[in-house]
């Protein structure tokens, strides 16, 4: 009852002090905006790539796939700034777990290695199409329309948006855990085969998880693309030596598999990167490589990993006689 | 008798080598039937073949009347027929109650299904069986972090969560150290009788199989050498020359 009392007071500190963020710091509300767009990259990444063990390099397909989704409804369908983006997030979130239900069966049938060759093709190939494709702008991107609101609402807009997204996508994603979906997801991590001989539907279940992961990234590049305004093919949409290398390394700094590990990961990358390219500047990118070095090499379980020391579980203590007779009722069988 | 499984005339090659030859066999419904045969003799290329592991040259496998050999892994298990593996097979970083959990026959799996929480009759059965094989009190351990012999155990547990009409159970006791058989064949006897799980067991232990089956089918270079009860087998001079190297 006390943890829970205590449990419920942090979650409410959090709530506060993320609403009256952008009003404390005007100035960093477009940073805290990434922030939760960051959070939600590495809990989707991590739901595929920690919960279920398929290190995806192409997560960032979904991404794209939402910006442009977006921004071709808010260009073509003549509605005005408001429904226009609604319909297009609509849009852009259909098209992407449409994507991940047609590349699912095929692509995930890939194990290992093979899986992660095969997505980090399907992002080079979707930003090469892209940057190809004249109907949404070719390698010139596109852009999309101007934020009718005032400037400094333009940023509370966004980020309370991406806020609200990045909680959706957390809570959900940890519901989802606590039930059979996570059961299975973590079964195919740790044996697919044994999975497949006690007859689970491997194939579907881990389709699914990427439509789910595909579900929230595609949104969240719709409205990404809103908030930088220029959606460029390579350096944006798919972005995957930035942006998708990122989500990979959230995951692994905050703990890949653990429920917080991944939002913890984000902020802490996030933040970091940020101080880098303010007091490291010219030696951003070295000093971020050392920080992932190490991050790699001494903590591989991650920051949530690392912290949760192995307590001695009760019943660790060795026992290897059986009890005389089991005390079972078969009747039980239901 | 009608068979709950019945081979007919099963072969499987790799390449050149032939790992099964003609090979013919029947488990009556609730019976307990045994494999033995020298290393190499082709055991577990049969079990491979009846879970649908890999497609059979030529032949028939029936499974409660219906023929499996087409069908693919998962399919055949959602039949019925669940197998253990000979170097155990259990989810290693999830708890011993997960394991469990997981295991559970699905009846139906729909979207529902899969995004609904675990029902606690659910989580009462798992931990009733986790009791039945003595790893109660380590329910909440990490399956990597049992033992060799209690993650034997667990892997029976969660072939009962399973609720199969049929066990494939590849070589039980290999690993599990001598204590430990004895409450073993025990418990695979209860599964047997108050279960009603009919169970098909590969064994090296001869005096494990021959104090569990009812009936013996002994393999030898990928063919069927021998049946019959344990105490014909016993002492069929063909199956000890096998064993010991001769002719």
């Amino acid at each position: 009852m006390k943890r829970r009392g205590r449990r419920a007071a942090l979650y409410t500190a959090l709530a506060a002090a993320a609403i009256v963020a952008p009003w404390l710091f005007p100035s960093y509300a477009t940073q805290f905006a990434f922030l939760c767009l960051m959070v939600v990259f590495a809990v989707t990444w991590d739901m595929v790539g920690g919960q279920m063990g398929y290190n995806s390099f192409g997560n960032i397909l979904f991404f794209g796939i939402g910006a442009y989704a977006c921004a071709v409804v808010q260009r073509d369908s003549g509605f005005g700034y408001a429904p226009g983006f609604a319909v297009g997030v609509a849009v852009g979130a259909c098209a992407g777990t449409l994507a991940a239900a047609v590349l699912g069966p095929g692509i995930l049938a890939l194990r290992g290695h093979y899986f992660a060759i095969g997505t980090l093709g399907l992002g080079v190939a979707a930003a090469d199409i892209a940057a190809g494709w004249h109907y949404i702008g070719a390698g010139s991107g596109m852009t999309t329309p101007l934020f009718p609101g005032a400037i400094q609402d333009r940023a509370k807009f966004f980020y309370f948006l991406l806020l609200a997204l990045a909680v959706v996508t957390f809570v959900t994603s940890r519901r989802l855990y606590q039930g059979r979906f996570g059961l299975v997801l973590n079964a195919i991590r740790d044996d697919e085969g044994k999975a497949e001989a006690m007859g689970l539907r491997t194939t579907g279940y881990k389709t699914m998880a990427w439509c789910v992961a595909a579900f929230f990234l595609s949104i969240s590049g719709a409205v990404a693309g809103n908030l930088v305004g220029y959606i460029d093919p390579r350096d944006f949409a798919f972005a995957g030596s930035t942006y998708g290398v990122w989500m990979i390394l959230m995951a692994i700094v905050g703990g890949r598999g653990t429920v917080w590990g991944p939002v913890i990961g984000a902020f802490v990358f996030h933040i970091t990167q940020e101080v880098f390219w303010t007091y490291l500047l010219g030696w951003q990118r070295v000093a971020m490589g050392l920080f992932i070095l190490v991050v790699v090499v001494y903590f591989p379980s991650g920051i949530v990993g690392s912290l949760r020391t192995r307590a001695p579980r009760p019943g660790g203590t060795e026992r290897e006689v059986l009890p005389e007779r089991a005390v079972v009722d078969p009747t039980r069988r239901q | 008798m009608t068979a709950l499984l019945d081979i007919r005339n099963v072969s499987k090659s790799f390449g050149g080598v032939v790992a099964n030859k003609d090979v013919s066999l029947a488990v009556p419904a609730g019976g307990i039937v045994g494999v033995i045969g020298p290393n190499g003799s082709g055991k577990t290329t049969l079990f491979n073949s009846i879970v649908g592991y890999h497609p059979i040259g030529s032949g028939s496998i029936r499974f409660c009347g219906r023929e499996i050999s087409g069908l693919r892994v998962p399919e055949i298990a959602r039949l019925g027929l669940i197998r253990t593996f000979q170097q155990t097979r259990i989810y290693r970083n999830m708890t011993a109650m997960r394991n469990m959990l997981i295991s559970d026959r699905l009846r139906h799996d729909g979207l529902r299904a899969a995004f609904a929480k675990v029902p606690p009759q659910q989580a009462t059965r798992a931990e009733t069986l986790l009791d039945f094989v003595g790893l109660h009190e380590r329910r909440d351990l990490l399956a990597g972090e049992l033992s060799f012999g209690q993650q034997k155990l667990l892997e029976l547990a969660m072939a009962l969560m399973n609720q199969p009409t049929m066990l494939l159970l590849d070589e039980p006791t290999a690993g599990v150290n001598p204590t430990l058989i004895n409450g073993l064949v025990d418990r695979l006897r209860q599964v047997n009788l108050e279960f009603g799980i009919t169970l098909l067991i590969i064994e090296h232990n001869m005096r494990v199989i021959m104090e569990l089956a009812q009936h013996i089918y002994c393999l030898a270079h990928g063919e069927l050498l021998a049946s019959g009860p344990p105490s014909l087998i016993q002492t069929d001079r063909r199956v000890v020359d096998a064993y010991l190297g001769a002719g």
